[in-house]
């Protein structure tokens, strides 16, 4: 009796269990050098300790907000975790789309005692929010097309200089970072710089820097696409995120060298999407409280020259996995690189990113 | 056209091979950027562009690296398999569909023919674009979005009107005859359609489905609308190949490709010759 | 049994009855055949078209979001120039609250900011404040306080605008006009762009299916005049790309056109052009049209030569015969009869290019994209799907009306594949 009672139990235990063990994730990310280091980083690790999860890649990271309003429209939301950016991330949070974290009951403490939240600090920047990176948008230049007798570029300012660097340069599609770069390129300080894109003036004396280069530029919408440019020489200089250039001229050798005056700091991290079942939920958080903790930060700057989001997974930053060399000087974070640097106002940024990115889509069509 | 008559003047000599050049160049300018992604397939450096070493013959320059890439990598090897669980499945339910359908088409009396004809060539004529948007939509809302399904029947409505347009053509030289004199010697319409009708118009089946195979096999602006990560075809993960990371792996995946076409065009071709092989015994 | 008694038929019916019921046995027969298909269109196909197009006039946000706000909106008036009074302010007060609570407030501000620039921030920055709100002091003043935009008659003559259920709006917004509150007028200059894409649309599908047209013709002439195996042949030639893949095709024209690519190069070592300054190929709209032709060749150059393969080789004898020159013969004989496949292989090519996505966006740049590229745009990222629906209306249009004349010269059950 007893004994079949425990069999029954079992049986039980192991039909309710069946299912979470065959589960795929859906992860979505970036792509390219990015999501490989992801996979090597956490992916990997996660998969090895728990053999019945399946994560399985997408790369629609860029389509993030589309794609999950779309499946909160329809009550059927396919991914489980979603890698954004910050000001995604606050879009997505407003609007109800992400689920909010309780960070020091939901994500690791750090492993130098410190909780969650004092971890992280000042990167928490939505409820949604779950820190990984930070990132800087930068400048890469091909060594070889630099005019002899020419000092290299230097930073953002460069680009807009096209009678010292003749030839093509590649921007992003968008108006983030490109308006902030005009303006402090046309002599605006930096502590006006968003206050003066509030003022119809700032805009348009923003559209008209930008005018000036307009005709020579490229315009990019997928991140790995600068980089294939800068490659393949059809451009002489492009805004590109650091860790990418990082990986063409460490790990390719391809010759092109770094601007980094007035990059652009930010920060990527995870939210997990609103409504999931509390199956999948309880899937998504135990993935990401693995993926987030001290070490597992630290080993993603083993792949890729992004700064780890946590205080504590600062001095565990080593050498690059393969390359054996030094990841530090290759960091944004690093006061070589950090000479000027511009932080990126994602709240502003929430509040005017419907107005700008229509009459930047309109700028670009003129 | 290929000997002139001996009274020609020299103009008219002139001009003759002055067009045979044109065309001999228009035919250069839609074969040259098939076969030339060939050859850059093989190369042993990560260019776009021949190699010093490729241009001298040199073995030394050419590789069959990213061969070993495409085959070796977990991405490449699952679009492929994706592709080939979606597109024969697609494929089956347009021919199935789309024959019956065009056999009905191809009677005498068929109420709102014109109107029907539009609806089922639409998904050709629609830009997909449009389509795609509105089965992300649609199919979002009846739990389809991202899903093996979903895809497949999109990909199945797609290659419709190619089946409908290929088996409509064979059935218009159909003898209908051949249908009333099987009937006359007892066969039930059933048997009749298997053992007659089929085996005669099976040639404009076949190719109707070898397009409606290559629509979705080829199909790229729906998928990424539709599909999600677990559906992506060959040419969603080329479509993200281009946009990210352009490495000479794509060229050989479109070495493949290419091979791919050159079978389904010679079977296409040798259908048709079959085809009319057929039609010629038959009588009218 | 009288002499106009009808026939019989051997069932003993009257045989036109019978008849008749034959017919309509046939009918029903072909029908049920058809049936299974036509659902499945309709299913998967023309009802998320449908769908999306609903899209294009749907609008039931506002009204859903602040529904005190529209009726204590209905009273005022918006010719006034007056900000409204306490009433209305209280009423936003309580809809804001519930909107804020559901995390409603920000996509409604979006949705908005497509009909006033601005809307988007102010609903933000206002939703941010609306917890804090002191229920027993006056509202106005304290909205005010929040932002003073809110005082601008504007604000509210846009809501009220956009408080029925179904909106013109979108459709408006598809060709750079908006409504005003004078009636319908203009879009600000700096935001017009619509027109212009779509007339850049046409201008490139025109070039593309033109210079179709001049490479298709003397390809089509060839085959269509050359002995059956040699054209057999040369057929493979255009049958080959028609059948290879488009990111193939794609891909191949962008390894072609780069300005380190295999075009360039070759014109840089037989020294044409200057090393510094290679020919810019792709990314414009040169890349667009050049690409483009060569995918869509192949749908010029079938139609025309199964018309070009009816023409009698007689009448150009004839003509020959009696003494008109080659270029007559061909211009007044042998080019009239070629018409038809110039209309069906013209409308077929430029009714695939101008719902081009793919290729434009891989070496089209900003210059050479299409409309198609922006109703993407704005269903994958600006999520202005209102918009994207009404542009993919306006498209779809253009396409069914030349569909609508495709049918009239060739037929659609006329068209042939390879």
């Amino acid at each position: 009796m007893k004994f079949n009672k425990i069999m029954l139990g079992a049986s039980v235990l192991a039909l309710s269990t069946t299912p979470l063990m065959a589960q795929d994730m859906t992860i979505v990310s970036w792509g390219g050098a990015y999501s490989s280091s992801q996979q090597n980083a956490y992916h990997d690790p996660y998969m090895a300790t728990n053999p019945g999860v399946n994560i399985i890649n997408d790369e629609s990271s860029a389509e993030a907000v589309a794609k999950l309003r779309a499946m909160a429209e329809a009550g059927n939301t396919t991914w489980d975790v979603v890698d954004v950016e910050a000001a995604d991330a606050i879009r997505l949070c407003d609007e109800g789309l992400a689920m909010e974290i309780d960070v020091d009951s939901q994500l690791a403490p750090g492993d130098d005692g410190s909780t969650a939240t004092e971890d992280f600090g000042n990167m928490l920047v939505s409820e949604c929010f779950i820190p990984q990176i930070v990132f800087s948008t930068t400048f890469g230049y091909r060594t070889d097309m630099v005019p002899e007798g020419t000092p290299a570029p230097t930073g953002a300012c460069d680009v807009f200089d096209l009678e010292t660097y003749p030839g093509k340069r590649s921007l992003n599609k968008q108006p983030i970072a490109n308006m902030e770069w005009a303006l402090i390129c046309d002599g605006v300080a930096y502590d006006d710089v968003y206050d003066m894109l509030e003022t119809d003036e700032g805009q348009a004396r923003a559209f008209a820097k930008l005018d000036t280069i307009k005709d020579e530029t490229i315009w990019w919408s997928a991140s790995a696409e600068p980089v294939q440019l800068l490659a393949d020489g059809e451009v002489f200089m492009a805004s590109a995120y650091n860790g990418r250039l990082f990986s063409m001229i460490a790990e390719q050798g391809q010759p092109v060298g770094m601007a980094w005056d007035w990059q652009m700091y930010d920060l990527d991290g995870w939210i997990i999407p609103a409504n999931l079942s509390d199956e999948r939920r309880q899937a998504a958080l135990d993935y990401v409280y693995f993926a987030t903790d001290t070490q597992r930060l630290a080993d993603q700057a083993k792949y890729i020259s992004y700064g780890p989001a946590r205080a504590s997974s600062a001095p565990l930053v080593g050498k690059h996995a393969t390359l054996g060399i030094d990841m530090g000087p290759h960091m944004p974070t690093d006061p070589r690189n950090a000479e000027n640097t511009f932080v990126k106002n994602y709240s502003w940024w929430a509040d005017y990113r419907d107005d700008l990115d229509e009459k930047f889509q309109a700028w670009l069509l003129q | 056209m290929s000997k002139l008559p001996p009274y020609t003047t020299t103009g008219q000599r002139a001009w003759h091979y002055t067009f045979l050049s044109i065309c001999a160049l228009i035919f250069f300018f839609l074969i040259f950027p098939i076969l030339i992604i060939i050859p850059l397939s093989f190369n042993a450096q990560n260019f776009f562009t021949f190699t010093p070493e490729m241009l001298a013959l040199d073995p030394a320059g050419f590789s069959t690296k990213h061969y070993a890439d495409f085959f070796n990598s977990s991405d490449w090897q699952n679009a492929l398999k994706n592709s080939f669980r979606i597109a024969p499945v697609a494929t089956v339910i347009s021919v199935t569909f789309g024959t019956l359908a065009a056999i009905g088409l191809s009677q005498s009396h068929v109420p709102f023919k014109g109107l029907i004809m539009a609806v089922l060539i639409s998904p050709m004529i629609v830009p997909l674009i449009i389509s795609a948007a509105g089965m992300y939509f649609f199919y979002s809302r009846i739990g389809l979005q991202g899903t093996y399904i979903g895809v497949v029947l999109a990909h199945a409505v797609l290659g419709i009107p190619f089946v409908i347009i290929t088996v409509t053509a064979t059935l218009i030289g159909f003898d209908k005859s051949l249908t009333r004199a099987s009937a006359s010697m007892g066969a039930g319409p059933v048997r009749t359609f298997f053992k007659i009708q089929m085996p005669l118009i099976l040639p404009g089946v076949i190719s109707g489905g070898l397009f409606a195979f290559i629509t979705s096999f080829d199909e790229v602006v729906v998928v990424l609308f539709v599909g999600s990560a677990g559906q992506k075809t060959l040419p969603w993960q080329m479509f993200i190949g281009m946009r990210e990371q352009i490495s000479p792996t794509i060229l050989a995946v479109a070495t493949l490709m290419v091979a791919i076409s050159i079978v389904l065009l010679t079977t296409l071709e040798l259908l048709r010759r079959r085809s009319e092989r057929l039609r010629g015994m038959s009588p009218g | 049994m009288s002499d106009s008694s009808p026939v019989i038929a051997a069932d003993g019916r009257p045989l036109k009855a019978s008849l008749n019921r034959a017919l309509r046995r046939q009918k029903i027969r072909a029908l049920l055949l058809i049936a299974p298909l036509l659902l499945f269109v309709l299913v998967t196909f023309i009802a998320p078209i449908a769908d999306m197009l609903f899209r294009s006039v749907e609008n039931d946000i506002v009204s859903n979001t602040l529904p005190r706000t529209v009726v204590a909106l209905d009273d005022w008036d918006a010719g006034s120039g007056e900000t409204p009074d306490e009433m209305i302010f209280a009423a936003l007060a309580a809809d804001l609250a519930e909107a804020v609570a559901a995390k409603r407030h920000t996509q409604l501000g979006t949705r908005l900011n497509y009909e006033l620039s601005g809307m988007s921030s102010l609903f933000r920055k206002t939703g941010r404040q609306v917890k804090k709100l002191d229920m027993d002091a006056p509202f106005r003043e304290q909205f005010l306080e929040i932002e003073e935009d809110w005082a601008d008659p504007e604000i509210w003559i846009t809501i009220k605008a956009n408080s029925s259920k179904y909106t013109a709006g979108y459709f408006l917004n598809a060709v750079d006009l908006q409504n005003g509150p004078d009636g319908i007028e203009a879009r600000p200059e700096n935001q017009r762009i619509y027109v212009k894409l779509f007339g850049r649309t046409i201008f490139l599908s025109i070039s593309i299916t033109l210079s179709c047209f001049l490479l298709g013709y003397p390809i089509a002439f060839l085959l269509a005049n050359l002995k059956a195996r040699t054209s057999n042949i040369l057929m493979i030639l255009v049958l080959l790309p028609f059948w290879t893949s488009l990111l193939v095709r794609t891909s191949a024209w962008k390894v072609l056109l780069q300005q380190q690519g295999v075009i360039n190069d070759v014109l840089v070592w037989i020294g044409l052009v200057a090393d510094d300054n290679r020919l810019e190929l792709i990314n414009n709209q040169t890349g667009t049209i050049i690409a483009m032709t060569h995918i869509l060749l192949p749908f010029m150059i079938l139609p025309l030569y199964s018309v070009m393969k009816t023409i009698p080789i007689t009448y150009v004898r004839a003509a020959k015969s009696l003494g008109a020159t080659n270029w007559t013969t061909f211009w007044r004989v042998y080019f009239p009869q070629s018409v038809p496949g110039i209309g069906a292989g013209s409308i077929l090519v430029f009714i695939l290019a101008i719902g081009y996505y793919i290729t434009p966006a891989l070496v089209g740049g900003t210059s050479g994209t299409f409309i198609s590229n922006r109703i993407a745009y704005h269903i994958s990222s600006s999520l202005n799907w209102g918009l994207g629906a009404a542009l993919g209306a306006i498209l779809l249009a253009l396409v069914l009306v030349l569909y609508g004349l495709y049918d009239k010269i060739v037929g659609i059950d006329n068209v042939k594949l390879g």
